[in-house]
């Protein structure tokens, strides 16, 4: 009865609306990237959740370890100074 | 939700000795404790894995075995409107199905195993899709009863701590709303409408309630595993709880339709403050579970029938995909 | 559309009403067809693909029928139009009641809908009726994307393996005799082209045919042979399967005569 394969795995992101980032909302199967593309339509848009579709073979995702977050993102935490709100400006002192 | 009984029923034990290593283990339930996520790259104890894809699986499953008695009456539904409404929910419930697989899939298991094991009989799905649907009130009360129920368990696993689950059950509970007003509204021009179609209204509340409060899985006492995964946050409330909140929802719902819920202990209870109700049949709910309801066969064999009838449809589509790869390989 | 130069002709409403017959019960009985495909598809996302077509089938015919109703001025609805008529007074092309068959059957059915709806509502954009031009502007989008899905999946089943290949070219072959009827003009389709109304059928099929032809080599499939026999579906002459698509479709309406729902 199985299927020795299933078709690939794709996945998908959507942009809501103009003027937002393309964001990940799931996958499909299908064999090839048009494919994927009309699959993602059918099942992520049926409510006029997007106006741009990417799709990714979910193969060629390369993924930070989450093993290794301490060392990647760690580091960034004591640099408090990149953030405005580390300074203290007088208030007399307008538009900074 | 169509799992949440389901999930005791075919585990084998789960337990936390399993796990090898403690430290791991403890940043895991401290991450859980705090409300953040499990996503797919972390480490999580196996048992916790296995407890959601069987969870996640038996779901997907039950909306694409949920998709056939309804689609049953696609064809006849009785105005246009109502055809469509029909059309777009049985979709939405295929869609369920495909974000729900595709969830299940970070865990580690191909939708292919997953499908093999339905319709090979192995895996568990929602022992209420197994009723037939005699007539059109029955899409109503599917709508209104089934959907309601379904709402009723999701909406807690929208907070559920494994990502992709919680994420795919925020999109799923948008949906569901328009399936359980759609199904109330049916009921609504029914109960108001001619003798006969109120006759309809009545027998189909007399055929769906005591299987729509089985959903909710066994009684408390009787389910096993509901400490563990209420623990890790997979599960945040006990079948009971949530049984009883719907039949509080669901009552006045029914006096507004002015038809009666076929259970002669039902009874206001002033001081609790809620609805008592009358013994469920039990025995009938594990028959249906075990394959002995009065559509398993039916509905395995007619998901079956899709899945060979459209092997050929597959594999005709992934030969042509290597080809035409082979070809722009040649030629580039 | 060319013949707006002829657009102080008229029609008589009855037959403007059967033109519109024929645009909408063509979308109709195939929204119904494609309403058995639905939770039996070959994938999942193949269910959710054949439901939207069917759902964008279903919103044209009940714009359609809306109107016909309206101007027929007898009052009669979307519903009674779809429920209450006869399968004589159904003007469906006959190759949309075609059974499901397989999938390869269902997808070239589709094709050679979904090529000459393309065609004909592209057409119907510049209608001398106003009303029509502004149902076929919203159809013509839906149409190019079911043509776009039906087309991908003629080209993967024509050019898959063997067995898909025999399969379609099946479906074709025995699919492709109900095409006729689409662009061989009777006295109505005339009148209503020389109104402006709708298109010259012949160059509908001519643009059709060169689209259809596109596809078909991409897909590696071969064109039937023109066919000897023309059916009558749009005139009320349908074939053995309308029948019992209506009595389906229709059932609880006739059952339950005035309930409403
Ligand atoms: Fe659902
Ligand atoms: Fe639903």
């Amino acid at each position: 009865m199985s299927d020795a394969h299933d078709w690939p795995l794709y996945e998908i992101f959507i942009r809501a609306r103009g003027g937002l980032d393309h964001k990940h909302v799931g996958s499909v199967h299908a064999v090839d990237a048009t494919m994927a593309v009309e699959h993602a339509r059918d099942v992520y848009t049926r409510r006029q959740e997007g106006v741009s579709i990417w799709v990714v073979r979910s193969g060629d995702i390369v993924a930070s370890d989450p093993a290794e977050s301490d060392s990647l993102f760690e580091p960034a935490r004591d640099k408090i100074y990149r953030h405005p709100t580390f300074y203290d400006i007088p208030k007399e002192v307008e538009t900074l | 939700m169509y799992t949440q009984g389901l999930l005791e029923q075919g585990s084998k034990t789960v337990t936390v000795a399993a796990v090898e290593d403690a430290e791991r283990l403890q940043r895991f339930e401290a991450k859980i404790d705090a409300e953040e996520k499990i996503e797919p790259k972390d480490w999580m104890p196996d048992a916790y894995r296995q407890t959601l894809i069987r969870q996640i699986s038996q779901h997907a499953h039950s909306e694409i075995v949920g998709m056939l008695p309804e689609g049953n009456w696609i064809t006849r539904a009785p105005t246009l409107l109502r055809k469509s409404i029909l059309i777009a929910k049985v979709q939405d419930e295929g869609g369920h199905g495909a974000y729900l697989y595709s969830a299940a899939e970070t865990l580690g298991i191909s939708r292919a195993e997953m499908i093999d094991q339905l319709l090979a009989g192995k895996a568990k799905y929602s022992s209420i899709f197994n009723y037939p649907t005699l007539s059109w009130a029955d899409i109503g009360a599917i709508g209104w009863l089934v959907d309601g129920a379904a709402i009723m368990n999701q909406i807690p696993l929208c907070r559920c701590s494994y990502g992709p689950y919680a994420r795919a059950m925020i999109r799923i509970c948008k949906e569901e709303s328009f399936h359980q007003r759609q199904g109330y509204d049916i009921m609504l021009k029914l109960a108001r409408g001619t003798v006969g179609q109120r006759r309809m209204a009545q027998d189909a509340l007399d055929r769906w309630w005591w299987p729509s409060l089985m959903m909710f899985g066994p009684p408390d006492g009787a389910s096993q595993h509901t400490a563990l995964s209420v623990r890790w946050k997979i599960k945040r409330f006990t079948n009971d709880e949530l049984r009883q909140k719907f039949v509080d929802f669901t009552v006045p719902q029914a006096k507004f339709l002015d038809i009666s819920v076929p259970d002669p202990d039902m009874r206001w209870d002033e001081a609790a403050g809620q609805h008592r109700f009358g013994e469920i049949n039990w025995a009938e709910f594990h028959e249906v579970l075990k394959g002995n309801g009065p559509c398993n066969r039916e509905r395995l064999t007619a998901r079956r029938n899709a899945h060979d009838a459209g092997r050929w449809v597959r594999e005709a589509a992934a030969a042509y995909a290597a080809k035409h790869t082979a070809r722009s390989v040649a030629a580039a | 559309m060319s013949a707006r130069a002829d657009a102080g002709v008229t029609v008589a409403v009855p037959d403007r009403v059967r033109h519109l017959l024929r645009i909408a019960d063509t979308s109709l009985v195939l929204a119904q067809r494609l309403g058995e495909w639905v939770g039996h598809g070959p994938a999942i996302e193949e269910d959710l693909g054949l439901a939207n077509t069917a759902l964008d089938l279903l919103g044209q015919a009940r714009l359609l029928l809306a109107y016909a109703g309206e101007l027929e001025g007898r009052g009669r609805s979307e519903d009674a139009l779809a429920f209450l008529r006869e399968e004589a007074d159904f003007l469906n092309a006959t190759l949309a009641e075609q059974p499901n068959g397989d999938f390869g059957d269902t997808i070239v059915r589709q094709f050679l809908i979904d090529a000459y709806q393309l065609e004909l509502y592209e057409q119907l954009m510049t209608s001398a009726d106003p009303r029509l031009a502004e149902i076929a502007a919203k159809a013509v989008k839906e149409t190019r994307y079911h043509l776009r899905f039906s087309s991908a999946w003629l080209v993967r089943l024509g050019d898959g393996t063997a067995e898909s290949h025999g399969r379609v070219q099946g479906s074709l072959d025995r699919l492709w005799p109900f095409t006729r009827e689409l662009f061989d003009a009777d006295n109505l389709d005339r009148a209503i082209a020389v109104a402006g109304i709708g298109p010259q059928l012949a160059a509908l099929g001519a643009a059709w045919s060169a689209r259809v032809d596109a596809v078909l080599a991409e897909a590696m499939l071969r064109r039937p042979a023109a066919s000897p026999y023309r059916w009558y579906g749009k005139q009320g002459l349908h074939s053995e399967h309308l029948g019992y698509l209506l009595a389906d479709l229709q059932h609880l309406q006739r059952t339950h005569a005035g309930a409403s729902w």
